[in-house]
């Protein structure tokens, strides 16, 4: 296992350097430009003095070259130099064309809004989802099965931004409940501060999550029904065990392994931010990031944040591959 | 009896102590709270230099002041300046070569520092530096040298005679910077200062405390601001993000914010936000005109590299008798109607302010008149085939209409294409994103220098009050073509040696009478020609609560320009 793991690892360098490049031409050759989005009173030749000192005229090689060159070295060096106190010479860091400062410094500024919001969503999602899969599977074509069918379609197929938007004005606009806007200042060192966070998190975590849930319990639902018909099953009963005992413990336990596959392959989601819903709330986080990064044309952005969810991607496969050899015996990778 | 003496001299000191805090004349400074403010697109850095977006001009315009500024009639108002300079004055000189600006007594730095006029020549070095690529460098234009005279005194020098010399360091697109703190950001390390850029120290009602890029803004009132009693408020959040409608909503729907910026929305929508009655819609009217564009050039792919050059003239769109019905089939209060609401006016020039400089010679394409646009193409010879669209010499009169892609721009498209099919014209409608339509990449056929369509539509406008750069812009030399690489703002390849002379006139003129006169001269020349139909003047859209006083939105600056004078309403 440990063997299989590091080959994995090694075959992932190629695998990622080979998607960076990808992603920066995808980015560089779409048309966008840096100064697309300044006011027309702004001539040309001022414009084109923009781009140069954001070097966005040197050759594409070079320009890939120049970011490789500050993700791989000068990022590491300089956060080395940050946490070990070590003082190496560090170049200059990926800057982002819009704000033009380091980019890792703003990724950084905005994990825990989007690891709270997000992560939260994720996390309810699949505590909800874990009942409804495991009891509409045993009652299936029951009321319960067919309303949680009914439900699992609507967060398939309504979207964030209309769910978003629908709740806000039930809430916010109508009853006046909660608050329409994500406050990123605001500082949980309270009760009362925690009441204004839990209030300002339920609508954008709740419409999140409807999403999580809704394919997570399928995926339980449809796992459970396959081993409630197997011959164990059976077995166990005729031992005389009871209902909760066999379906609680020797059912969802098989059925519970392809799931954590899947609950491990949409962890790097959370990182990933939800671009709707962030912008739906105005969460400001890493999604939001991302989708102003992409109207704006600001490269190293895009390129550095696309870059890091890959990476996210990557591990995560693997991890559920792992998981999947340590949880089912019968698979084994060496 | 002690007691009640001891009681009555107490009273009698405090209602001393009242009458003089009374006759001081002002309130003390923080009094109102916590002020909140929703741009529905977040700043990205407090450096205006470093960003030429409106968003950032004006949330730094709560920290960073000019040496005068327009106010929300367009009027020049001096600011960190104590008096406009003119010639009356002898602030400018005679041969208009130079102009001397005299800083207010007293100003400090948030940091406690003053202000000097070392300042304001750091400010010009640190904008003209070749590599910095300073997002306002035109408002250093013709600028030759600017040096200190004394500590209080700037000397701005021209390479020639400058007519409308209140450009650099003016508005709030120029703004002054401490030389303090960007002494070493100058040029290509200008990124590198971070603190900087995004903690400006400045000299306005405000200070930043933190600074999230792209989220949200937190600032307190200035402890140094020159006005004691000013602002209002202690505390600012600046929150970005989102879209207009929800900025809209947060104002007028569920009031948690003050002020909400740029709401350019459905204007139904809108008014039935308003009328839940939390806050008001206010507008301001800069120069912004939103126009047609119809191409003198032909943009036939068969031309290969030659097309949409002037050595290709349109088929048949130079005929200003074309453009003309084009112009008046077009009813422009109804496009006013379903997509400006009170964001809009009919307009009849691409010049429509500063009132001075408007013309009032083109007033009749406020109405629609499709009868008599059919009748200009009758006499044109243009005759209706089997289909509805005219023809002549094998001609057909078919055009394709581009635009950003915007709600409001498609809306008006298909209005605008209905009312042409009336009068017998084929439009073919396409819809380019914003950023790829302005973008300037070269290698894009769909950007709107290109212009590889008959006609276009877009918004453009004027930074302060002077059109003089403006009006140049029709110039023949101004046409985009592959040698320049296809820049240029002369969009519809107008070209007349008549107006080069004109513009050349302006820029030799002082007195303001003429200069309007001769601007006058210059749209109604634009317009005549049929080369550009303006459709709407459109001014900026913004919402702020009903307990939020002393709101004046001006088109002419930033929004925020008179931030230290907001309150809350009693």
């Amino acid at each position: 296992m440990l063997n299989y793991t590091i080959r994995r690892l090694f075959l992932a360098i190629p695998t990622l350097l080979f998607i960076s490049l990808v992603i920066f031409f995808i980015v560089k050759l779409s048309p966008s430009d840096p100064t697309a989005n300044l006011p027309l009173t702004i001539p040309p030749e001022v414009r084109e003095k923009i781009r140069e000192s954001l070097g966005v005229n040197q050759p594409l090689l070079v320009q890939f070259g120049l970011w490789l060159k500050q993700l791989m070295i000068s990022e590491p060096l300089y956060w080395t130099n940050q946490y070990f106190g070590t003082e190496f010479e560090v170049g200059q860091r990926i800057i982002s064309y819009q704000t033009r400062s380091p980019v890792m410094d703003i990724v950084i500024q905005r994990m825990p809004q989007t690891l709270w919001v997000v992560g939260t969503a994720y996390l309810v999602g699949i505590l909800i989802a874990l009942p409804i899969g495991i009891f509409s599977a045993y009652r299936q074509y029951s009321i319960f099965d067919q309303a949680g069918t009914f439900v699992s379609m609507i967060g398939f197929s309504v979207p964030p931004f209309f769910s978003g938007v629908l709740v806000i004005v039930i809430f916010s606009v109508q009853l006046g409940w909660l608050p329409s806007i994500y406050d990123t200042t605001h500082i949980v060192d309270s009760w009362d501060s925690f009441v204004i966070q839990f209030k300002q998190m339920i609508m954008p975590v709740m419409v999140l999550a409807l999403q999580t849930t809704a394919q997570i319990s399928r995926f339980l639902r449809a796992s459970m029904l396959d081993n409630l018909n197997q011959d164990y099953v059976r077995t166990a009963r005729a031992k005389g065990l009871s209902e909760k005992i066999v379906v609680l413990v020797h059912v969802l336990r098989n059925s519970m392994i392809p799931v954590i596959t899947v609950i491990a392959l949409g962890v790097p989601t959370i990182f990933g931010g939800a671009i709707i819903t962030e912008q739906v709330f105005k969460v400001n986080g890493l999604g939001q990031l991302l989708i102003i990064s992409i109207q704006a044309g600001d490269v190293p952005t895009v390129q550095t944040l696309t870059f890091m969810f890959a990476v996210l991607i990557v591990l995560f496969n693997l991890v559920a591959d792992v998981l999947y050899g340590l949880l089912d015996p019968r698979i084994r990778y060496d | 009896m002690r007691r009640l003496k001891t009681l009555l001299l107490v009273t009698a000191a405090t209602a001393i102590a009242t009458g003089t805090a009374y006759a001081d004349g002002h309130e003390k400074r923080g009094r109102d709270g916590e002020l909140k403010i929703i741009y529905w697109q977040a700043p990205s850095t407090l450096n205006p230099y470093l960003s030429g977006g409106t968003k950032e001009v004006e949330s730094a315009s709560m920290v960073l002041e000019s040496l005068a500024r327009f106010d929300n009639t367009g009027k020049l108002t001096a600011w960190l300046a104590d008096g406009i300079p003119t010639v009356e004055n002898g602030g400018v000189a005679k041969d208009l070569t130079s102009i001397t600006w005299k800083l207010k007594d007293g100003v400090k730095w948030s940091d406690g520092s003053a202000l000097t006029a070392n300042d304001a020549v750091f400010t010009w070095k640190y904008c003209t530096d070749p590599a910095g690529g300073c997002a306002q460098a035109s408002y250093f234009d013709g600028v030759k040298n600017i040096e200190a005279v004394n500590d209080q005194t700037i000397k701005i020098t021209f390479t020639g005679p400058k007519p409308f010399p209140y450009t650099a360091l003016v508005g709030s697109e120029s703004p002054i910077i401490q030389a303090a703190q960007f002494a070493d950001c100058l040029g290509a390390k200008a990124p590198e200062c971070t603190t900087a850029n995004f903690g400006p120290i400045g000299t306005g009602p405000f200070v930043v405390d933190e600074f999230k890029p792209n989220d949200v803004i937190q600032l307190s009132a200035n402890d140094q601001y020159r006005d004691a009693g000013k602002p209002a408020f202690a505390k600012v959040l600046f929150k970005g993000g989102g879209d207009a409608a929800s900025a809209a909503r947060s104002v007028l729907e569920t009031a948690e914010f003050d002020y909400a910026w740029n709401l350019q929305i459905d204007p139904k929508l809108l008014s039935s936000m308003e009328a839940k009655g939390n806050g008001k819609v206010v507008t301001a009217f800069g120069t912004s005109v939103e126009r047609l564009h119809i191409n003198q050039s032909n943009p036939d792919p068969a031309l290969g590299d030659e097309r949409a050059t002037i050595k290709h003239p349109h088929p048949f769109l130079t005929d200003p008798r074309i453009g003309q019905a084009l112009s008046m089939a077009i009813d422009r209060a109804l496009l006013v109607e379903v997509g400006y609401g009170s964001g809009g006016q009919v307009s009849c020039n691409v010049l429509p302010a500063p009132a001075a400089y408007a013309s009032t010679a083109n007033d009749s394409c406020k109405t629609q008149d499709i009868a008599g646009a059919n009748k200009i193409l009758d006499d044109a010879g243009w005759v209706k085939g089997g289909d509805g669209v005219r023809t002549k010499d094998g001609k057909r009169l078919s055009v394709t209409y581009q635009t950003s892609t915007n709600a409001v721009r498609q809306d008006t498209q298909a209005l605008v294409k209905q009312w042409w099919s009336e009068i017998g014209v084929e439009t073919e409608l396409r819809n380019i994103d914003a950023s790829v339509f302005f973008g300037g990449d070269p290698a894009s056929p769909d950007t709107f220098q290109k212009f590889f369509a008959d006609i276009e539509m877009y918004t453009n406008n004027f930074a302060g009050v002077d059109p003089e750069a403006y009006m140049a812009n029709w110039r023949c030399a101004e046409i985009p073509s592959p040698k320049s690489q296809w820049q240029g703002a002369n969009m519809q390849r107008f070209c007349s040696a008549e107006y080069d002379a004109l513009v050349d006139k302006m820029s030799q003129t002082a007195a303001l009478e003429d200069r309007a006169d001769l601007a006058k001269q210059m749209n109604d020349m634009l317009m005549k020609s049929y080369s550009i139909i303006p459709l709407i003047h459109r001014g900026g859209v913004s919402a702020h609560a009903n307990s939020l006083g002393g709101v004046k939105i001006s088109d002419w600056d930033s929004e925020l320009w008179n931030i230290a004078d907001w309150h809350r309403a009693k």
